[in-house]
């Protein structure tokens, strides 16, 4: 089936959302949160070691991983949580639908908007951070901290599709924001040692040969495969990620695991956001 | 728009009820609304007409009944194109605080196809001119609301719904507003709009009906109401003193009139038929009579008429 699909209204609504945040500085705002946390963590990210001051590009972006697997996820939800539901609280959605522009087209405006709004703090905060790191470490360093970028980019991305979803779902934003951060905690925080806890109480009892697919069910586990299978030097710190058959841990693999990610919750929403509107 | 617009019947609803679970906001509405008219729904609040409206506009699927607009079928692919003719202004509009009148008018002008050139004169006209350029946060609730009428004007529709269109306007406002709305019912647009007051809509609708709990419970000209509810005239006499008697006996005959006694002021009721007999009897007492009205009831006991009536 196709799915008529007009551009203007999508890019108007895309527009607005997008203008939105810069003239309220969000995008200002982000970009030097993820700069100023990039540089510090680059910096004391060794600390724990005794040392301090710019290292291996590896160990740097292992850093950084960690920083973006809390910080990215949670900016892009917050970013997204209220977009469907705070407009339907307000009233003004019922305006917006009685335009010539279907539910669809809204939705992917909205999205496209707010993905335009993420992607310029997420390029403009690790790239001023990632020109100070190559200045410092040379330019060897260029092609795995571009890989990181994108890598992270894509995490927002997902999770901001995700926030679409909430956002249409929700019955109102008390709730999608109680959602949100609740999502937040299972993906960042309880689904890995979930998974932990698993595997050392099964004490190799099972066969545990689907474990790696269910790494592809967390898109915050994607992101961390995804940069550090890259780096060998830093493989062996981490435990879950290196049960990863090297097969599963193809970059193209991993990204197109991502794809999906962003795809699927929004198809969900705006499935659910056409009847959404007609059991109102 | 297809050549149906030029058919008369710009709106046509056979049945139309809809249910959100056991209530039945529209229950069964019948109605046909001509191109160029001007019609009102009047209605308590919950009586369903912002309901009607959700379900004219697509927004909201019938429980059962069939709409059609413009001669299609209110949902679907083919209901976009009909959607451009039509200008929609909600019962509780909102706007978006962070753009100004002008920016709020281009927005919806580019989702609408319209031409944003037109959105600063269209601005003047309502007479934002001067507030264009600040932000809708600081709008009043009239300015507001008048923001939200340019919004509905947007791409020169032919058809325009308006929900309570006049709450929060000051009377100079109602004014401006209703003559905007004779200037486009000129040109041939229909409007249908919806009110809670009665004495406001009442001189300036062609047709309107009545609504009550999701049915129409009257439909047609204030005139057409009137008689069809036959409501009691009012006569309103000024007597001389102690000629209180006098007017009872000549009145004891006519079984259909009543009398009502104020001190120096007498109250004769009686149905529009007997209005001409009831004159006659009341022009033989003119040594008594010092002044007399008529009062015709307004659409207003019109309106409590048929709410009692349901009762």
């Amino acid at each position: 089936m196709i799915i008529p699909v007009e551009w203007t209204p999508i890019v108007v609504i895309a527009g607005k959302e997008f203008w939105d945040r810069i003239r309220n500085r969000w995008v200002l705002a982000i970009a030097l949160v993820f700069a100023v946390f990039a540089l510090v963590i680059a910096y004391f990210g060794a600390a724990q070691q005794g040392t301090v001051g710019f290292r291996g590009m590896d160990v740097t972006i292992a850093s950084l991983v960690s920083l973006v697997i809390y910080l990215t996820p949670l900016i892009a939800l917050i970013l997204g949580y209220d977009t469907i539901v705070g407009e339907r609280e307000r009233g003004s959605l019922e305006l917006l639908l009685s335009l010539p522009i279907t539910p669809l087209e809204l939705l992917l405006g909205k999205y496209l908007g707010l993905a335009g709004a993420l992607t310029c703090s997420t390029l403009a905060g690790f790239g001023l951070a990632g020109i100070a790191l190559i200045w410092k470490l040379g330019g060897k360093a260029i092609a795995p901290y571009v890989g990181f970028m994108g890598s992270a980019l894509l995490l927002g991305l997902v999770f901001l599709s995700i926030a679409l979803l909430v956002s249409t779902l929700a019955r109102d934003r008390v709730r999608a924001s109680g959602i949100a951060i609740a999502l937040w905690f299972f993906y960042v925080l309880v689904y890995d040692l979930l998974l932990l806890g698993i595997l050392v109480l099964s004490e190799s009892r099972f066969n545990l040969s689907f474990f790696p697919i269910l790494l592809f069910l967390n898109p915050a586990d994607l992101f961390r495969i995804l940069n550090i299978f890259g780096l060998e030097e830093v493989r062996k710190f981490y435990g879950l990620a290196t049960i990863m058959p090297a097969g599963l841990a193809s970059p193209w693999l991993l990204s197109g695991a991502m794809v999906l990610w962003i795809i699927a919750p929004l198809s969900i929403a705006a499935w659910r956001f056409k009847s959404g509107v007609k059991s109102e | 728009m297809s050549n149906n617009v030029i058919s008369n019947n710009v709106i046509e609803m056979r049945d139309v009820a809809k249910y959100f679970g056991d209530t039945r906001a529209v229950d069964g509405v019948d109605l046909t609304v001509q191109t160029g008219e001007l019609f009102g729904l009047i209605g308590h609040n919950g009586a369903g007409k912002t309901t009607l409206f959700k379900m004219l506009l697509g927004l909201l699927p019938p429980t059962r009944g069939e709409i059609r607009i413009a001669g299609q079928p209110a949902h679907g692919e083919a209901f976009r194109q009909v959607r451009r003719g039509i200008g929609y202004l909600p019962e509780s509009l909102a706007l978006y605080d962070n753009l100004s009148g002008l920016e709020t008018l281009c927005f919806f002008a580019r989702l609408k196809g319209a031409d944003s050139a037109t959105c600063k004169p269209l601005l003047n006209k309502l007479g934002l001119g001067d507030a264009a350029h600040r932000w809708v946060r600081g709008y009043s609730k009239g300015m507001r609301q008048r923001l939200g009428f340019a919004q509905a004007l947007l791409g020169s529709p032919r058809l325009l719904f308006l929900d309570e269109p006049t709450n929060g306007l000051d009377p100079q406002g109602i004014r401006e507003f209703y003559q905007i709305l004779r200037e486009l019912q000129q040109q041939g647009v229909t409007v249908v709009l919806s009110s809670h007051i009665l004495a406001e809509i009442q001189l300036r609708v062609d047709r309107l009906a009545l609504m009550r709990t999701g049915k129409i419970q009257a439909l047609g000209t204030v005139h057409e109401l009137r008689e069809a509810l036959n409501l009691p005239l009012d006569f309103q006499l000024t007597l001389r003193p102690g000629a209180a008697t006098l007017l009872q006996q000549a009145l004891a005959k006519q079984l259909s009139a009543t009398l009502q006694l104020d001190g120096e002021i007498a109250h004769v009721r009686c149905p529009r038929l007997h209005k001409m007999v009831i004159l006659r009897i009341l022009t033989a007492l003119n040594d008594v009579i010092m002044d007399l009205h008529i009062r015709e009831p307004s659409l207003e006991d019109v309106f409590l008429g048929y709410s009692d009536a349901a009762q």
